[in-house]
């Protein structure tokens, strides 16, 4: 008995010191492992010159510094993923990117206070300053979809949709349509989406979002909303567009991405980078060219906007 | 001496030992208290300071626009306890009545389809009934609903209360179960009949036990998340004026905007929490209280 519970308390004491020794040696692992990265670097770095036949890659390895980028939050989750992958391929470069909205950003560029400005709208020609350069990376299209019974509406102005939202318009006769209530789908308040909707619409100036709008968390939700009731309308990003619900022409013009490229299709801007070739730096401008590469431009799509080269 | 150093052994042992169980029991108190500071040092954070945001505002608003700075959170608190109530309302006395019937009634037979398939409901995930809610309820509630949608009041109330009957069936079965036999015997030996003893003797006796899965009914009912984020429509204004239109309660506001929010919103969606978790405090020791009140008796 007495020797057994000796045991049990030996196996208790070890548990405890055991874990005890594991989060021990792990911070101190931790603490050790810059120093460690320090020291290879700097070993790296003196033996750079004669290693170069050796590692083919560290030509983009060569490219060191930090990447202040300010602007649209728009562009946000693109931007972060873009950040990790270029990161990843560079670990000397440290790019800090702060949503502060497109306008803040451009203007950040003029003032010189930051190396790329990021917007999701066109420059106004008071901010397209002497020698100020644009990229534009990816273009963002938003879609109207109905339901598929909706056979009357085909097509719609960003004038009638400010009108719905708002809550003017109630009933789809109103704007060509059979007399229906309409079943207004929105989105969520943080979505990237919504605020370009409402913006290109003008929708703040319309009164803003009717309180008998539903909102769902994601463009997934919306188009399963508008596919399940014959009278709603929503909004999605073009990748969402299926079978299941329609998409309506908005002034005229279908929702593809060579409309939205061209600038005819209302409902979609352009995701551009703002520059001065002499505060961009090196590094800047090595992401520049990365935001155009096929692996960038393919984070362009998982987000659902629309890339450059398609 | 040997004896006495024995000893002294086994009470250290004992010590480490009492000492482990203590680490154990305190994670649960240490986490409770760290997601209190956390929410409500977070949430109240916007209420003081320079540009401090009206604490009646916030709590009487009926409009949630945070792109116009606007946080009111009134119409949620209303559609949060309605739904609860009204998941509450239909769904203790249907568990109570499921649960009378496989204590007291059904037959073995039964019993072995009935339980399995109360416990099989309480393991469900809840993303699958908001599916369930989408697919079948919401569009039936269109069919019948003056409105011209499905999503509302009446379809969280029904999910609600198909995800609340298995804690209350299987919490008030053990609280029936566990009423004497004697009690049981001398009703019957009064010359009551079966439902009178139920109603009259084997209920009552089991009331506090009752009470206690009505409690944690309502704490699920007020805490689901997922399921009701995806039938209720979630407006961004106006108080619910019928069963039939789209409600927005506390949770889903939380969970559909905290992912992107940040700054004041982010903030607003934390006191969001406060307010919610105040709600369950209340609800709790209320209803502690009123099962302690039942114990007594």
């Amino acid at each position: 008995m007495k020797i057994r519970k000796y045991i049990s308390a030996a196996l208790c004491t070890a548990m405890v010191l055991g874990l005890a020794a594991c989060t021990s040696s792990g911070e101190t692992a931790k603490e050790t492992q810059p120093q460690t990265q320090a020291v290879t670097e700097s070993v790296k770095d003196t033996q750079a010159p004669s290693n170069d036949t050796q590692a083919p890659d560290s030509a983009s390895g060569d490219i060191s510094g930090t990447i202040v980028i300010t602007g649209s939050t728009s562009v946000e989750k693109i931007l972060n993923d873009m950040k990790d992958e270029f990161q990843a391929m560079n670990p000397d470069v440290d790019i800090q990117y702060t949503g502060s909205g497109s306008s803040a950003g451009i203007k950040d560029t003029m003032n010189k206070v930051n190396n790329i400005g990021a917007s999701s709208r066109e420059l106004k020609d008071e901010e397209m300053v002497d020698g100020m350069k644009t990229e534009v990376f990816a273009y963002d299209g938003i879609a109207v979809i109905v339901n598929p019974a909706n056979e009357a509406v085909k097509d719609i102005t960003p004038e009638q949709l400010a009108d719905i939202y708002s809550g003017k318009v109630t009933n789809w006769k109103e704007v060509g349509g059979d007399d229906a209530e309409i079943f207004v789908v929105s989105r969520e308040a943080s979505s990237g989406t919504r605020s370009a909707f409402e913006e290109l619409i003008g929708l703040e100036d319309a009164g803003g979002l009717t309180a008998n709008a539903a909102t769902s968390e994601g463009n997934g939700p919306v188009q399963a909303a508008v596919a399940e009731n014959e009278n709603a309308i929503g909004y999605v990003s073009f990748s969402f567009i299926d079978d299941t619900v329609k998409p309506l022409t908005v002034s005229g013009v279908e929702p593809t991405a060579e409309n939205a490229k061209s600038g005819t299709y209302t409902l979609s801007r352009p995701f551009l980078f703002c520059y001065f070739e002499d505060t961009v730096t090196d590094a800047g401008k090595a992401f520049l060219d990365f935001a155009l590469t096929q692996e960038a431009q393919e984070i362009v799509t998982t987000h659902g906007g629309i890339t450059v080269t398609e | 001496m040997d004896n006495m150093q024995r000893n002294k052994k086994r009470d250290i042992a004992e010590k480490i030992v009492e000492a482990i169980f203590l680490i154990c029991a305190l994670v649960s108190v240490v986490s409770v208290a760290a997601i209190i500071v956390f929410v409500f040092y977070k949430g109240l954070k916007p209420f003081f300071g320079s540009d401090a945001y009206s604490f009646f505002d916030f709590i009487l608003g009926t409009r949630w626009a945070p792109s116009e700075d606007t946080y009111g959170i009134f119409f949620m608190i209303v559609a949060s306890v309605l739904s609860t109530a009204g998941a509450i309302l239909v769904g203790v006395p249907a568990g109570l009545l499921a649960a009378v019937f496989i204590a007291q009634v059904a037959p073995k037979s039964l019993i072995r389809i009935i339980k399995p398939a109360v416990e099989l409901l309480a393991g469900i995930p809840s993303v699958l009934y908001g599916a369930f809610g989408l697919g079948i309820i919401v569009p039936l509630i269109k069919k019948i609903s003056p409105k011209v949608q499905g999503q509302s009041m009446l379809a969280v109330i029904i999910v609600l209360t198909i995800m609340i009957l298995p804690t209350i069936v299987s919490l008030s079965e053990s609280a029936l179960n566990a009423v004497p036999k004697s009690y049981e015997e001398a009703s019957y030996g009064l010359g009551a009949t079966h439902m009178q003893t139920i109603f009259h003797v084997i209920i009552p006796a089991a009331k506090s036990g009752i009470l206690s899965a009505a409690v944690l009914g309502i704490g699920r009912a007020i805490g689901e998340t997922m399921a009701v984020m995806m039938i209720a429509g979630n407006p961004t204004a106006g108080l619910p004026d019928s069963i039939w239109a789209m409600v927005r309660p506390l949770t889903t506001n939380i969970a559909m905007e905290m992912g992107y929010a940040s700054g004041k919103q982010s903030e607003m969606l934390f006191a969001t929490g406060v307010i919610l978790f105040v709600f369950i405090m209340i609800v709790n020791l209320t209803l502690i209280r009123l099962t302690k009140k039942a114990g007594e008796k």
